[in-house]
């Protein structure tokens, strides 16, 4: 068909991961090109002027940006096989609720917990157990957010999961302890291959926060 | 056809106002209800559990909260004149600066009215960037929808009406005529059409709510 597809991404990044995963759902062949966000390509800035952040999908030259438009993007675009949104209105309006909802609280609460120390730290992690504790409510006993099926609002929150691990160890709480439906559903969801392949290893996150921890805020 | 629609709102929000507009533009008839936030009533409370704001839409007993949001499913369920592109590049674009204007320029006003000396230098210098940004999208076009009013026009209502009280409260030049002559054109065309003028709150009473939120919000972060 002579599609074009170029995804600029960093690695650790949930909102990247959250596109690879669509682009995977939807065997969108694609080429991957790794960021240095201190050192950003001029492909980048020329893509992404406004906010000069990834990801950026480029499809036959023309970019997108915001992991929730590029998702929504790529299943308006590509719709002939697994759709992520559900097809009737009102089903459609509560997943852009959940996304919404974890767009806007699960990154705020995490940041706390790995940028912060003590109290404050502390705090951040009583916010971080409370909003997932909000969406394993929502979740119920449904396999998926979706319903039978991984969808929208499952892909939006996965990506977080490679992030778990920091989170725990940083705070010392366990996940599977508080939202034991919720980890569940996470290790259900990494059954999957499109959402297996497109997460990173969580030591490797691991590592990569205790570096930025060191650097940024000289935590130890 | 039996649909019964009931937005809960509130008269100076933004948010609520927008919706408004969306389901005046496509002729839908509904109940709103407004709400007062110091005291917030139990069937708001039971609508939006999560967020507890307003506006919120109810279509048949359906909740739906978040303005955003609220305007993706009016389209999609009364297909009567679109607010969205069909095409899907067209409306990636659309919802990039619907995000742009709810989640960038609301808050730099926002900062550039609250705050004071080199800190509200900073912000109103910003301001001008977004609204530079906002200009040059609409130049050429009548609306930021084309020829016609669309989602991000909806969105934007928010910059054509609100940016002006906050001048006259804060004695700012934030939107003027000779640095923003496309925004300004817009903003005329817009007042050209009876569901916009339906939908804006009354101007003094709205200056002076925003006048004593605006007070309130200086005298907290003291």
């Amino acid at each position: 068909m002579g599609d074009e597809v170029i995804l600029l991404d960093f690695w650790p990044s949930r909102f990247g991961m959250r596109v690879r995963i669509a682009l995977a759902e939807k065997g969108v062949k694609y080429e991957y090109k790794e960021e240095d966000l201190r050192n950003k390509s001029p492909l980048l800035l020329e893509m992404n002027p406004i906010h000069k952040k990834i990801p950026v999908l480029i499809h036959n030259g023309k970019p997108v940006c915001e992991s929730l438009i590029i998702v929504q993007y790529i299943d308006e675009v590509w719709n002939n096989k697994s759709p992520l949104l559900p097809s009737d209105p009102y089903e459609r309006a509560r997943a852009r609720f959940w996304a919404d909802y974890i767009d806007k609280k699960v990154g705020d609460v995490g940041r706390k917990v790995w940028t912060t120390k003590g109290e404050e730290m502390e705090a951040g992690k009583k916010e971080f157990i409370e909003v997932h504790k909000v969406l394993e409510d929502e979740l119920g006993d449904k396999p998926y957010f979706g319903g039978e099926t991984f969808g929208y609002v499952d892909l939006v929150l996965i990506t977080f999961y490679s992030w778990f691990c920091t989170y725990e160890t940083i705070g010392n709480f366990s996940m599977e302890a508080e939202c034991p439906k919720l980890i569940a559903w996470a290790k259900r969801c990494m059954q999957k291959e499109s959402v297996a392949k497109s997460l990173p290893d969580q030591k490797k996150i691991y590592g990569f926060v205790l570096e930025m921890r060191k650097k940024s805020f000289g935590f130890e | 056809m039996g649909d019964e629609v009931k937005l809960f709102g509130m008269w100076a929000s933004a948010f609520s106002r927008r919706v408004e507009l969306a389901l005046k533009l496509k002729g839908i008839q509904y109940e709103y209800i407004e709400e007062d936030l110091s005291n917030k009533s139990d069937l708001l409370l039971k609508n939006n559990p999560v967020h507890k704001k307003v506006p919120v839409l109810v279509h048949n007993g359906n909740s739906i909260a978040e303005s955003l949001v609220i305007l993706e499913y009016i389209d999609e369920t009364w297909k009567v004149n679109p607010i969205l592109p069909q095409d899907p590049y067209a409306r990636a674009m659309a919802r990039f600066w619907g995000r742009f204007i709810d989640e960038k320029v609301i808050g730099t006003l926002h900062r550039a009215i609250i705050f004071e000396g080199k800190e509200q230098e900073e912000n109103i210098k910003e301001v001008h960037k977004e609204l530079k940004l906002l200009e040059n999208e609409v130049k050429g076009k009548d609306f930021f929808g084309g020829d016609t009013i669309g989602y991000v026009d909806i969105v934007a209502q928010v910059v054509a009406f609100w940016v002006e009280l906050l001048q006259e409260i804060g004695g700012l030049e934030l939107l003027t005529k000779d640095k923003f002559s496309f925004l300004y054109e817009w903003i005329g065309k817009l007042q050209n059409i009876e569901a916009v003028n339906e939908c804006r709150p009354p101007r003094e009473k709205h200056l002076e709510y925003i006048r004593a939120l605006v007070e309130n919000a200086k005298s907290g972060s003291k």
